[in-house]
């Protein structure tokens, strides 16, 4: 017997029955991957930390290499002594820290009964404690992010910065070694007061030797993604100024 | 060939070279576009779409006697979507720093004319081994040109393969930089694709002047 293929019945059953079997194999495939697709990205995390730490793989002058995935969890707990969670002032321990989502937290922090969690980790470099904070923000096109190391001052020993989808060559380019290099030494605070670092267009030190203008130099033709980063560090990185502060 | 008979062979031969997707067809310049400005990329990509085609046309074949000729379209941009997921989730599992690499890309496969195209032109109307051969020769046809513009973007634009520096290292002036070569920056950029692509053409309408519409 030949099906009539041209019938409308058979036409929506056709369609149901695909969209059953079709879901039924996606959703089968999605949880089967689950866990090696969450594992990657918590190495990715611990990279991105390291990075900012300054523990990394690099060789060349421009290269951005991080620790391979096989061996980070291993360098991760070597190098990060400890991780806290402040949440409304208190600072607790948690070794889980990391995985903590910026972007559902600062979702939830719009509720004003919600006290916020905010990650922070505490690693070691050269014999000197570093204070490394996660800040998220938004580019031009899509969400940017990052993580930056600082010393008891607020004064930046590095930074890794990441976004979703900048253009290519412009905003992109906040990923690349030349524009993270320029924070290291850069001042968050000036004196006691909170005052951030701005990405600057007509910088007049584009060389970046000037340390305490608290300015860097902006990436030509990417103005937008440039003031997301001034306004993710501003923003993210005083939430910490309070836990700083109790340092000293 | 031994294994395939003549007329199969040709399902495999002919988009690698008179009736290539890219280069004949113009087909497919999108991705080629966007991805090929390093190899490794190039290559994934080429992989990816192999696996989509042939996997597609084969399911496409299977079904093409009870799908309602209504919904066709809708039913092959189905398959393509599935696939190209699955590919998507095996790389975020297994490959994930190429994944993010490819990010957007991995989703642009659904877009790509070719396999569309293919489904369309081909594995509706033939048989299982026959779409089969259709989508890897094809799919072979487009991952050729892929590595072809990948390998001289790499190479000119930034003096690596696979991210090697073959031609020696432009900051401490080694090799062909000792003797004053420079990367071209330009080659990095999506408008050398293109002309890299054009290129491609031209040699090709040179060789076969049969190719050469007036």
């Amino acid at each position: 017997m030949a099906i009539d293929t041209e019938k409308n019945s058979y036409t929506v059953i056709f369609a149901i029955a695909m969209v059953v079997v079709v879901g039924a194999i996606l959703a089968g495939l999605a949880s089967g991957l689950k866990p090696l697709v969450k594992a990657n990205e918590r190495y990715e995390k611990q990279q991105n930390i390291l990075y900012a730490l300054g523990v990394n793989n690099n060789t060349g002058a421009n290269d951005v290499e991080f620790i391979p995935t096989n061996i980070v969890e291993e360098e991760f707990n070597k190098y990060i002594k400890k991780q806290y969670v402040i949440q409304g002032g208190e600072v607790t321990e948690d070794d889980e820290a990391y995985l903590i989502d910026i972007k559902k937290e600062s979702a939830k922090a719009k509720n004003p009964d919600y006290e916020r969690r905010l990650p922070l980790f505490v690693g070691e470099k050269d014999g000197k404690e570093v204070y490394i904070v996660p800040v998220r923000g938004k580019g031009l096109w899509d969400a940017i992010w990052g993580y930056v190391a600082l010393d008891k001052d607020m004064v930046v020993q590095g930074v890794y910065f990441d976004h979703k989808g900048e253009t290519p060559g412009l905003g992109a380019e906040i990923k690349q070694r030349y524009f993270m290099d320029d924070f290291t030494g850069e001042k968050f605070l000036d004196g006691d007061v909170f005052k951030g670092i701005k990405v600057a267009k007509g910088n007049n030190d584009p060389k970046n030797t000037i340390k305490d203008d608290h300015e860097v130099d902006a990436l030509a033709g990417a103005t937008i993604t440039g003031d997301g980063v001034s306004a993710m560090l501003q923003k993210d990185v005083r939430m910490y100024k309070s836990y700083f502060d109790s340092l000293n | 060939m031994g294994l395939l008979s003549k007329k199969d062979s040709k399902l495999i031969l002919d988009p690698l070279a008179d009736n290539n997707p890219i280069t004949i067809q113009v087909l497919g310049i999108c991705s080629a576009l966007a991805i090929t400005a390093q190899l490794k990329p190039s290559i994934v990509m080429a992989i990816s779409v192999l696996f989509v085609m042939g996997v597609g046309n084969v399911v496409i074949s299977l079904m093409r006697n009870i799908i309602p000729s209504k919904i066709r379209i809708i039913v092959q941009l189905i398959v393509v979507a599935t696939l190209v997921i699955i590919v998507d989730q095996v790389l975020k599992a297994f490959s994930y720093a190429l994944s993010k690499e490819l990010s957007v890309f991995i989703g642009l496969i659904i877009t790509n004319c070719i396999i569309m195209g293919r489904f369309e032109a081909f594995a509706l109307g033939n048989g299982v081994w026959r779409s089969f051969l259709d989508g890897i020769g094809n799919a072979l046809g487009y991952g050729v040109i892929l590595i072809i513009v990948g390998f001289f973007r790499e190479l000119l634009g930034s003096g690596t393969l696979f991210g090697l520096k073959v031609l020696g290292d432009p900051v401490e002036k080694t090799g062909l930089y000792a003797i004053g070569y420079e990367n071209n920056g330009f080659m990095v950029l999506p408008p050398m694709a293109l002309i890299v692509v054009g290129l491609i053409i031209w040699v090709q309408r040179s060789r076969n002047k049969a190719l050469i519409e007036d």
